[in-house]
């Protein structure tokens, strides 16, 4: 490590950063175009080749793509800045949050492998409409996908505005301002469109490469700059406890969670665990696996990132300890830049570029599976579904192709035209709403009790309730709505995460409706899974191939 | 229900309990571990100059992969996959 000399911190562009930047960005570039070559398939014309990229991946082209898809440029800005900002509860639950995961998915999600690869199921919703018989409850299921990913994708772009904002990129005027993030956007666009779910499992390898890359050299270089971890921690506890800016009269965040945000700490890592798994974009990494034990196989090993993550959680407060000053270029204090602005000031320039690079790469990956997961739910749950039920699969993968190009011209616009602060607010309501899917989605794996007008009824008020308890929320720095995920608890009185609020609501008026419509015998809907379906493996029939399984669904033939 | 074999697919797989329950208690330690904040949120016994609050997390990435893999060991053994192979037809799916 010795031969790592920090450069003088500075504010300008920092020219050596900047070109290994854009050397590393150049080749991943080069990557996801030549992805569409790799493990080629006879045609790219339906959704199982380009959306799911043929439903071949093995366990650990698995692991890289849902690390690089979970682990998105956001989770690197934002949960280091949580740390530097507001501490452990803010910050850390992280850390909890990605391991009580893996236990959960591993219960359910092979069972939706199963099912899904049973009866072609390309989304969450597909499954839903089967299940239920409902293409009404499968709408909600999807537009809350779609709702919930959208402002995930303009997320990714923060992440990579931070960098280059960092890097000193930007110019006086707007236009040169925004340039970089536009050709980075263009490009990933122009790849994904031809590659589909391949190009991000490509460039998956080189950013899970480059992210340990710099969390280990950092993790191990930065402590000793500072004065050692126990002075990291020193430092830390000593800015937690000093009195908040805002209001003076509680502290500025928590150093280890007190016994009044013991809830607040638990109820966001389990909350941020059930939901993450009824995006799209992680679902559809999940069905893009082999065979039915991919998944599980993957989560006893998909700890490591989260291990990675809390390393990374902790370099906020290293910067704490390293004074770091995160100022935009507007010459405001801005927490979302304080990774990017510590490896400026303490790395050497080139060392900082790779970092750069790092953050910035990993942006594209989540942001490419996310497009394509929320256009593969508008072409099968409402292109498909309601406006043109006849779709053949060559016209279904060319609306897919089209739409991902939209969702990402959305979530650029989103980003370019409303202040940074929204794309945030919207990222929290994305995952209060979509944790109100889980009910339909999960709890329709095990049983069909549920009725699914009560399932839409619980899902209509959780979405309700959590929006507006959200809005409520006050910001005590900005005065702003939405000023967090945290409230006050119904009955338990301690401050929670309003998505698991609004889930426990959800399931009880799910279940009254439910007894309500079954003493009514109101028709449930016609569910076209049968129990074997749930445990079915690849080689099974439907399972085997996906061309068999194509002609077979446009045939109709079984 | 006509199948042309004796298998009804419209039943879950014979499985072995036992060995499903070991499984679901190792799946549940690390969640009843983790949202169990109270046992944990403390900054003694240090490690390294690490309080406990943050290595005892650490810990748990690697007890909570081991208990997982552990499960994934078992419920591979508790419930061996049942062949769809024959007899299915698209009428019994109802």
């Amino acid at each position: 490590m010795s031969s790592l000399v920090p450069a003088a911190a500075n504010t300008g562009v920092n020219g050596v950063a900047l070109v290994v930047l854009i050397v590393l960005f150049a080749l991943v570039t080069g990557m996801g175009f030549w992805a569409t070559r790799w493990r080629r398939a006879d045609s790219m014309e339906s959704l199982d080749e380009w959306g799911l990229g043929g439903r071949r991946f093995g366990t650990w082209v698995t692991w890289f793509l849902l690390g690089g898809d979970l682990y998105t440029a956001y989770t690197f800005v934002a949960v280091p800045a949580a740390m530097f900002a507001l501490g452990a509860v803010n910050g850390f639950f992280a850390v909890p949050y990605t391991i009580v995961l893996y236990p959960i998915i591993f219960v359910f999600m092979a069972r939706l492998w199963s099912v899904s690869h049973r009866h072609g199921y390309v989304t969450p919703a597909d499954f839903v409409k089967g299940r239920y018989g409902s293409r009404g409850l499968a709408l909600a299921v999807s537009i809350t996908g779609i709702l919930a990913t959208m402002p995930y994708i303009a997320l990714q772009l923060v992440g990579i505005q931070a960098v280059l904002e960092v890097a000193g990129l930007g110019g006086s005027n707007a236009l040169a301002k925004d340039l970089p993030l536009f050709i980075a956007f263009a490009l990933l666009a122009a790849y994904t469109y031809s590659s589909g779910l391949r190009a991000p499992a490509v460039i998956a390898f080189v950013k899970d490469a480059l992210i340990y890359l710099v969390i280990i050299v950092a993790v191990i270089y930065l402590p000793s700059k500072v004065g050692g971890w126990a002075h990291v921690f020193s430092a830390a506890e000593a800015k937690m406890a000093k009195p908040s800016v805002a209001n003076p009269a509680k502290p500025t965040g928590s150093f280890i969670p007190g016994a009044q945000q013991y809830w607040a700490y638990a109820t966001l890592a389990l909350g941020s665990a059930l939901a993450l798994f009824m995006y799209p974009h992680s679902i559809t990494a999940t069905l893009s696996s082999s065979n039915r034990n991919t998944i599980r196989r993957n989560a006893s090993i998909l700890p490591a990132y989260s291990f990675v993550l809390g390393l990374l959680a902790l370099l906020g407060w290293v910067a704490i300890a390293a004074g770091t000053k995160p100022i935009g270029l507007d010459g405001k204090p801005n927490a979302q830049l304080v990774i990017p602005q510590l490896f400026e000031d303490m790395f050497p320039s080139w060392f900082a570029g790779v970092a750069f690079a790092a953050v910035a790469i990993g942006a594209l990956v989540p942001a490419a599976i996310m497009s394509i997961a929320a256009a593969n739910t508008f072409t099968r749950n409402i292109y498909r579904d309601w406006i043109k039920p006849d779709a053949t699969h060559a016209q279904e993968a060319k609306v897919s192709k089209l739409v991902s190009l939209l969702v990402k011209g959305f979530a650029l616009v989103f980003v370019l035209t409303l202040d940074k602060q929204n794309a945030i607010n919207f990222q929290l309501l994305g995952g209060i709403w979509i944790l109100q899917t889980f009910p339909a989605i999960v709890f329709g794996l095990y049983t069909r009790w549920f009725h699914r007008w009560g399932l839409l009824a619980g899902w209509a008020v959780g979405m309700v309730y959590g929006t507006l308890v959200a809005y409520n929320v006050i910001n005590p720095t900005t005065k702003g709505h939405f000023g967090g995920s945290l409230a006050q608890m119904p009955v338990i009185g301690k401050l929670g995460y309003i998505a698991m609020t609004a889930f426990v609501i959800n399931l009880v008026v799910a279940a009254i409706v439910t007894l309500v419509l079954n003493a009514m015998k109101v028709d449930p809907g016609r569910d076209e899974t049968i129990k074997g379906d749930y445990f079915a493996d690849a080689g099974d029939p439907r399972v085997e191939k996906n061309l068999e399984m194509d002609v077979r669904l446009t045939t109709g033939a079984p | 229900m006509s199948t042309d074999t004796d298998v009804d697919h419209d039943t879950v797989p014979p499985a072995n309990k036992g060995l499903l329950a070991i499984a679901g208690v190792l799946l549940a330690i690390p969640l009843i571990a983790l949202l169990w904040v109270s046992s944990y949120a403390k900054k003694d016994p240090q490690l390294w100059g690490f309080p406990f609050f943050i290595w005892y997390q650490f810990l748990w990435v690697f007890l909570c992969s081991a208990m997982t893999y552990t499960a994934y060991r078992l419920v591979l053994k508790a419930r061996p996959h049942r062949p769809m192979t024959g007899g299915y037809r698209e009428e019994d799916g109802r």
